[in-house]
C-alpha cells in the first residue's frame, strides 16, 4: 500500500465538506480570534514545510513522508495481515466496497475474501462471531462502520470479550481488536455523533486507545492487533483525511506505540492541556495562539492511550505548570475529563495553582444545524479563552 | 381406560400431528412401558398423553397430564424408581413431592364429559393460562428404544433400533435409527449421566446449606444432552453453552472437584474461584455464559475459526428455548449459513425460559425449524442414544462442508430455573413428577441396560455405587478446598493476559491501587 490514496475523491460529498472544514478550522478560528492572521507563528521547527498548526512538526525532514491518518491505518492493517495469518478483518463494507471510509482500501485484493470479510449489517452478530473466533485462537480485527453502531454490540465487547479472561481464571484469552471512527462527524446529528471513550474506558479487561496523528494511528493500531487482550481503537472520522508527517521509523513495519504512554506534543511551562484524538490538534492551535497573544507556553499532552492512562505524564506536567485543563469532545458527565480531574484531586492537588478545569462536548444530543453543532463541541477559540481565563492573562 | 377417551385421544393425536406417525395404538405411558417390556406392539409416542383440549379454542398447546400414569408400572421399573429415589437427597424428594393444588382437568372428566366442559374446568383454574407445554411431535420417552440383545464381549458392536419418533427432521433427511454401540459405551453413558446428576445433587445440597452464593442453575433432567453430545464428538470439537453449564464442563473433562470448588468459590475451582456457577471453561469448552443468547454468535465465531484454521471440527453452540428468541441468534444463523460455518446451533428446549413456557414466548415452538434456510433436526433429548446418534450425524454433516444445522433437544429440567426458583408457579408438580417418573433419561437407560442384557441388577447396583464412590469424595474434597487468598495480587490477577497488564489498576481508593510490576 505505498500508493497514496486520493482520499477526497473517495469520500461522499458530505464527508468532503467535513474534511475541508477540519483542515481549515484551526486557521480560521485563530484568525477570527486575533483579528491578525499574520500573528500565527510557524512552530518551532523552521525546517517544516507544513504550515497547518494542527500538524505535528518533526526535527528532521529527511525521510519524512506525509501520510493521511487513513493511509496510516491502512498500512497498519496491511502489515499486520501480512505478518500473521491468524489476523483477519471483518465488518460492514470492509472488502468489496473498500471500507465505508476507505480505511480498508485494497485489502481485499491483496489478502482475499477469506481474510477481508464483508459482514451483513448485524453488529451484535458479527461482533459476537469475532469474539468467538478470538476465543478459538484467531486475532480478528472488527471494524464498526462507526462506534455509534457498536452500541448494538456493546454486550459482546464488554461481557463476552473484556470479561472472559478474568472469569475463566486466566485460562481463556481473547485477542481481538475493535476499531472504527468515534465521536462527532459533521452534520450527521445525534445518533451518529457520540464519543464512546468514557464508555469503554471504564471497563476493566479492555484496553482503549484513541489516536490523533498518522503515527499514532499506525503505531497504536498495530499494537492493538498484537496485544493479547481485547483492544478498542477509537479513531476519528474528521481526521481520516488529514495529513501528518510520518518519521522514517514509523514507516517501517515494526513500528508500534506502547499502550499507557502519553506523548508531549508541545512542551510548555505555564499550563497543561491534556487531550485526545482530534482535540489534540485544537489544543496545539490554541497553544500557539496563547503564545502569540500572551506569551503563555502551554504544554499539550496527547493521551494516545485511554486505558491504561498515563497519569504519570500528567502529574509530571502539572508539577511543572501548576495548571490543568482537560479537553475532550465527549459528553461532560462521567467522562474522560471527569476522570482526569478526579485524578488531579488525588495525585496533583498539591501541585495545582488553580482548580483543574475541563472542556468537553455540551450535554446535548448533537444538533444538526451547523451553528448549533458548533456550540456543542470544543474549538480552538474556546480552549484559548478558557486557558487565558484560568491563567488570568 | 374408557374406550371413548381412547378414540378421542387418537383423533386428537392425528389432528395435531397429521401423518407423522404411523402408529395407531393409543396407550397410556404406563401401557407403553408395559408393552415394551412384554415386547408387544411398538410403543406409542408420548403425544398420546399430551391431550390438547384447547386446540379447537384460542388457547394453544396446553397440556393435560393423566393423574396416575404409573398405575401399571412393571415391577422392574418400580424397583428402579425406588433406587433412583434412593439416590436423591431427602430435601429434593420433598421438593418434588406431589401436590395437587391445581384443578387439572381429569382424564376421566375428558372421557365422561364433553371437551368443552373439560376446557371450561381448565380455564377456571386459578392459574391462567396453565403452564403450557408445547406439543411435541417426537417422542421424549427415554425408554423407547426397542429390544436388542447385547453380545457377550463388552467391545463388540451391536445395533439398537431407536424409536421411530426419535427425530423430526426439517428440510433434511433424519439420521439412521440404527444405533451401533457396545456394552462398554452404554455403561459409560449411564455412568456419565448418573455422575452429572449426582454432582448436581451435591450442588443442590450445598446451595441449600448456603455454601454456594449467587446464581446456581442445575441441569437435573437434562443430562442426556450433555452426555450424548460429548460421546458423539472428540475433545477437539468445540462446545459453548449458556449458564446451565456444569454437566457440559464435567463432560468436557473438568473434574467434579474443580466444578464444585468453583461453585463454592474456592481457589481450586476450575476458574480459580473467579467465575462461579455460570462461568466454567475447559479445553474446547468456552463456558458458561451468563448473557442469554450472547453465546450463540460467539459459538458461530468458534466455528468460523475452525473453518479458518482448516480444522475438521464441529462447534456446538447451545442455548435454551428462552434464548431462541434473541435477535442475535438469528444474526448468527444468517452468517453461519452465508459462510457455511461448521456449527450446530443446539436449542436445549426444556420447555421453560425461566418461568415462561415455550408456547408463551415463541411464535414457533418448533425450534429446529427456526433456522428457516438452515436444515433442522428435533431430537428426543431424554434418550441419550438418540442424542448421540443425532450429534454424530450433525458433526458429519457440518464438517463435510454443508454448512450449519439447527438442532432442538427436547428435554426437561426437574428443578427450577435456578436454585431460587421452586419451579412450581408456572407448572404443576404433577407435570414434573410425571416427567421424572416416566421419561427420565437415566431411569430409562437403566431399564434398557437390563432389557438388552448389558448389565444385571447386581451390575447396576455396582455401577451406582461406583458413581457414588467417585463423585462423593471429590465433592468432599472440594468442600474443604481453600478459598482464594484475600490479597490484591489475587484480586487483580488475570484481568489482562499475564505480562500485558497495565502498570497499575486502581482499587477502591488511591491507596489500594495495585501495581503489577512491584507486587
Amino acid at each position: 500500500m505505498s500508493a497514496k490514496l486520493t482520499t477526497t475523491r473517495l469520500l461522499s460529498r458530505t464527508l468532503r465538506g467535513a474534511l475541508a472544514a477540519s483542515h481549515h478550522t484551526g486557521r480560521r478560528s485563530i484568525a477570527s480570534l486575533t483579528r491578525a492572521p499574520h500573528s500565527i507563528r510557524p512552530l518551532a521547527n523552521p525546517a517544516s514545510k507544513f504550515n497547518n498548526p494542527q500538524t505535528r512538526m518533526l526535527a528532521s525532514a529527511a525521510d519524512i513522508k506525509e501520510y493521511t491518518v487513513r493511509d496510516a491505518l491502512n498500512e497498519a492493517l496491511a502489515e499486520e495481515l501480512e505478518a500473521d495469518s491468524k489476523v483477519f478483518i471483518l465488518g460492514e463494507e470492509v472488502a468489496l466496497y473498500n471500507g465505508a471510509y476507505k480505511v480498508t482500501k485494497g485489502l481485499l485484493d491483496r489478502f482475499g475474501p477469506d481474510r477481508v470479510i464483508d459482514t451483513p449489517i448485524t453488529e451484535s452478530g458479527f461482533a459476537g462471531l469475532a469474539v468467538g473466533a478470538a476465543l478459538a485462537g484467531l486475532k480478528p480485527i472488527t471494524e464498526f462502520m462507526t462506534w455509534n453502531f457498536a452500541m448494538q454490540a456493546i454486550d459482546q465487547i464488554i461481557n463476552s470479550a473484556a470479561k472472559t479472561h478474568y472469569m475463566s481464571g486466566g485460562i481463556q484469552p481473547c485477542n481481538i481488536t475493535f476499531r472504527g471512527p468515534n465521536g462527532f462527524a459533521a452534520g450527521v446529528a445525534a445518533q451518529h455523533s457520540q464519543d464512546y471513550t468514557a464508555w469503554y474506558g471504564s471497563i476493566p479487561g479492555l484496553k482503549v486507545v484513541s489516536p490523533w496523528s498518522s503515527e499514532d494511528a499506525k503505531g497504536l493500531l498495530k499494537a492493538a492487533i498484537r496485544d493479547p487482550n481485547p483492544v478498542v481503537v477509537l479513531e476519528n472520522e474528521l481526521l481520516y483525511g488529514q495529513s501528518f508527517p510520518m518519521s522514517a521509523a514509523a514507516q517501517k513495519d515494526d513500528f508500534v506505540i506502547p499502550f499507557g504512554k502519553a506523548k508531549i506534543e508541545r512542551v510548555g511551562k505555564d499550563i497543561t492541556l491534556v487531550s485526545l484524538s482530534r482535540c489534540v490538534g485544537q489544543c496545539l492551535t490554541a497553544a500557539e495562539k496563547l503564545k502569540a497573544e500572551y506569551g503563555v507556553e502551554a504544554e499539550v499532552i496527547n493521551l494516545r492511550s485511554i486505558k491504561p492512562m498515563d497519569v504519570e505524564a500528567i502529574v509530571k506536567s502539572v508539577k511543572k505548570t501548576g495548571n490543568l485543563i482537560a479537553v475532550e469532545s465527549g459528553f461532560p458527565s462521567f467522562g474522560v475529563s471527569s476522570e482526569i480531574l478526579a485524578l488531579s484531586m488525588e495525585y496533583m492537588f498539591d501541585y495545582l495553582d488553580s482548580p483543574a478545569q475541563r472542556i468537553t462536548g455540551a450535554e446535548v444530543p448533537t444538533p444538526y444545524a451547523q451553528g448549533l453543532e458548533a456550540m456543542s463541541f470544543p474549538d480552538e477559540d474556546l480552549i484559548f479563552r478558557k486557558a487565558a481565563q484560568l491563567l488570568r492573562v | 381406560m374408557p374406550s371413548s377417551l381412547t378414540k378421542w385421544l387418537g383423533r386428537r393425536f392425528f389432528r395435531v400431528f397429521g401423518g407423522r406417525s404411523s402408529n395407531t395404538n393409543n396407550l397410556t405411558g404406563a401401557q407403553q412401558i408395559k408393552s415394551h417390556v412384554s415386547a408387544a406392539p411398538p410403543p406409542l409416542p408420548i403425544e398420546s398423553n399430551y391431550v390438547n383440549p384447547s386446540s379447537t379454542s384460542n388457547v394453544n398447546n396446553s397440556l393435560v397430564i393423566p393423574r396416575r400414569p404409573h398405575r401399571r408400572l412393571p415391577q422392574s421399573l418400580l424397583r428402579i424408581q425406588k433406587s433412583i429415589a434412593d439416590l436423591l437427597p431427602s430435601n429434593l424428594l420433598s421438593f418434588f413431592r406431589l401436590r395437587r393444588s391445581l384443578p387439572l382437568p381429569d382424564i376421566t372428566m375428558l372421557a365422561s364429559q364433553s371437551r368443552k366442559a373439560a376446557l371450561n374446568a381448565f380455564r377456571s383454574s386459578s392459574r391462567k393460562p396453565l403452564a403450557a407445554l408445547s406439543v411435541r411431535s417426537i417422542s421424549v420417552d427415554a425408554t423407547a428404544s426397542q429390544d436388542a440383545q447385547a453380545p457377550e464381549d463388552p467391545n463388540t458392536p451391536f445395533t439398537i433400533k431407536l424409536l421411530s419418533q426419535s427425530f423430526d427432521a426439517f428440510n433434511i433427511e433424519a439420521p439412521s435409527l440404527d444405533f451401533v454401540t457396545t456394552k462398554n459405551e452404554l455403561i459409560d453413558m449411564y455412568k456419565a449421566m448418573a455422575s452429572v446428576r449426582r454432582m448436581e445433587f451435591a450442588a443442590d445440597r450445598l446451595y441449600k446449606e448456603r455454601k454456594i452464593r449467587g446464581f446456581c442453575h442445575l441441569s437435573v433432567g437434562q443430562e442426556a444432552v450433555a452426555v450424548g453430545m460429548e460421546k458423539a464428538i472428540t475433545p477437539d470439537d468445540q462446545i459453548i453453552t449458556s449458564y446451565r453449564c456444569h454437566g457440559f464442563a464435567y463432560m468436557r473433562g473438568a473434574s467434579v472437584k474443580s466444578i464444585i470448588a468453583e461453585l463454592l468459590g474456592r481457589r481450586e475451582g476450575i476458574a480459580y474461584g473467579k467465575g462461579g456457577s455460570m462461568h466454567m471453561f475447559a479445553k474446547s469448552f468456552y463456558g458458561g455464559n451468563g448473557i442469554v443468547g450472547a453465546q450463540v454468535p460467539v459459538g458461530a465465531g468458534i466455528g468460523f475459526a475452525m473453518k479458518y484454521l482448516g480444522r475438521p471440527n464441529v462447534t456446538f453452540a447451545l442455548y435454551g428455548d428462552g434464548a431462541a428468541n434473541q435477535g442475535q441468534v438469528f444474526e448468527a444463523f444468517n452468517m453461519a449459513k452465508l459462510w457455511n460455518i461448521p456449527v450446530v446451533f443446539g436449542c436445549e428446549n426444556n420447555k421453560y425460559g425461566m418461568g415462561t413456557s415455550a408456547a408463551r414466548s415463541s411464535a414457533l415452538t418448533e425450534y429446529h425449524q427456526r433456522g428457516q434456510y438452515i436444515p433442522g433436526l428435533k431430537v428426543n433429548g431424554m434418550d441419550v442414544l438418540a442424542v448421540k446418534q443425532a450429534c454424530a450425524w450433525a458433526k458429519e454433516y457440518t464438517t463435510s462442508g454443508k454448512g450449519p444445522l439447527v438442532m432442538e433437544f427436547v428435554t426437561y429440567r426437574y428443578g427450577g430455573h435456578s436454585m431460587s426458583d421452586p419451579g412450581t408457579s408456572y407448572r404443576t408438580r404433577e407435570e414434573v413428577t410425571w416427567m421424572r417418573t416416566n421419561q427420565d433419561a437415566i431411569a430409562g437407560l437403566r431399564t434398557r441396560l437390563l432389557d438388552w442384557g448389558v448389565v444385571t441388577e447386581e451390575g447396576l447396583k455396582e455401577l451406582d455405587k461406583g458413581v457414588k464412590d467417585t463423585i462423593d469424595p471429590e465433592v468432599a474434597a472440594a468442600e474443604v478446598a481453600e478459598v482464594p487468598e484475600n490479597s490484591r495480587k489475587v484480586l487483580f490477577e488475570d484481568i489482562y493476559t499475564r505480562g500485558s497488564e497495565p502498570d497499575w489498576l486502581r482499587g477502591r481508593t488511591a491507596e489500594e491501587t495495585y501495581y503489577y510490576k512491584e507486587e
